[in-house]
């Protein structure tokens, strides 16, 4: 007997589980008032003192929590624990990127009722975790002046897919001779109209501009 | 992964032991690169009922729409999203985000 083959038909987008999930918990934040932001970058890009430094300063007003994802270690949730806020580490094991499960499950043990803001931090990658929606409600992509103005060019769809960008290290720019213009062009050029906001978390300065980004929902 | 997982699952659904093609359409603004998904495919394979599968991708462009000159425009790299013609920010994107399995070859 010879093995007949047929051509089945199918439309299933691969990242659909995720995107129905983000979609859920996008829904259950808002019902929550809970502002949520995600930061992604690549690794050594300054999202883990830009955190710490934020979950200090808004915590004098606001609720905050933080979830930190990271292949291996609790480090980084250490260290963003100093700010007094609490803080979930999530290890990824192999995975190079959050999806949205693992941060529906991170939340357990967190009232988000009880929030004004939750701040995610992704795996630093600037590839895959373009591809993945957590349910946020503003993604920031950091880039340091010590990378190189041309990260956007390289890594277009993460760009693309974040709301603005931060560049960090600004203490730092003259000793690395930044060109921020060459910067904001590029910027431009994967996401017209992209809103830039550049910071220091060491000297604080732009914290004001950048803090200003994060609107509470509850009043 | 979830590729596999689910053409195993359709498979199953379907009564059918073995999987022999994959087809995927990909998007250039997908943030997926064609050989390591390709390589990738490979080794996730094994020991499923994809084992030795091919995986035939549909690669698809990038197109925006240029709000000014009021027309689709298929772009690259050089210029993502800026409009060949009139020079304008294209931000909008039509197509080219996708990672979509659109049919499977399967054995009776």
């Amino acid at each position: 007997m010879t093995t007949q083959t047929r051509l089945v038909e199918v439309r299933q987008n691969v990242l659909k589980q995720n995107d129905v999930l983000a979609r859920a918990l996008r829904e259950r934040f808002q019902k929550a008032g809970v502002f949520v932001v995600s930061m992604v970058s690549s690794p050594g890009a300054g999202k883990t003192a830009l955190l710490e430094k934020t979950l200090t300063l808004l915590r004098e007003k606001y609720r905050v929590a933080a979830l930190v994802g990271d292949l291996a270690t609790e480090n980084d949730a250490a260290r963003l624990a100093r700010s007094g806020a609490p803080v979930k580490q999530i290890i990824t094991g192999t995975v190079c990127h959050l999806e949205a499960a693992m941060v529906e499950s991170a939340m357990a043990g967190l009232n988000v009722d009880e929030l004004d803001f939750l701040f995610i931090e992704n795996v630093g990658n600037l590839v895959c975790p373009a591809s993945y929606d957590l349910g946020e409600e503003l993604r920031l992509v950091l880039m340091s002046v010590t990378e190189g103005e041309d990260k956007p060019l390289k890594y277009p769809t993460i760009f693309n897919s974040a709301d603005v960008a931060v560049i960090t290290k600004m203490d730092l720019a003259a000793a690395v001779e930044f060109d921020q213009e060459a910067a904001r062009k590029n910027i431009e050029a994967v996401r017209p109209g992209m809103r830039i906001v550049p910071v220091s978390s060491k000297t604080g300065a732009g914290m004001g501009d950048y803090l200003g980004l994060f609107q509470p929902r509850k009043r | 992964m979830s590729i596999v997982e689910f053409a195993e699952e359709e498979a199953e659904r379907r009564g059918s032991p073995r999987v022999t093609a994959v087809y995927l359409r990909l998007g250039a603004f997908s943030g997926v690169v064609k050989d390591a998904l390709v390589t990738s495919f490979e080794i996730a394979c094994a020991d499923t009922k994809l084992a030795g599968s091919k995986l035939i991708v549909e690669e698809v462009p990038l197109v925006v729409y240029c709000s000014k000159c009021e027309e689709k425009r298929a772009v690259d790299a050089d210029h993502w999203f800026k409009c060949p013609e009139c020079g304008g920010d294209m931000p909008e994107i039509l197509q080219g985000k996708e990672l979509q399995v659109t049919a499977l070859e399967l054995d009776e």
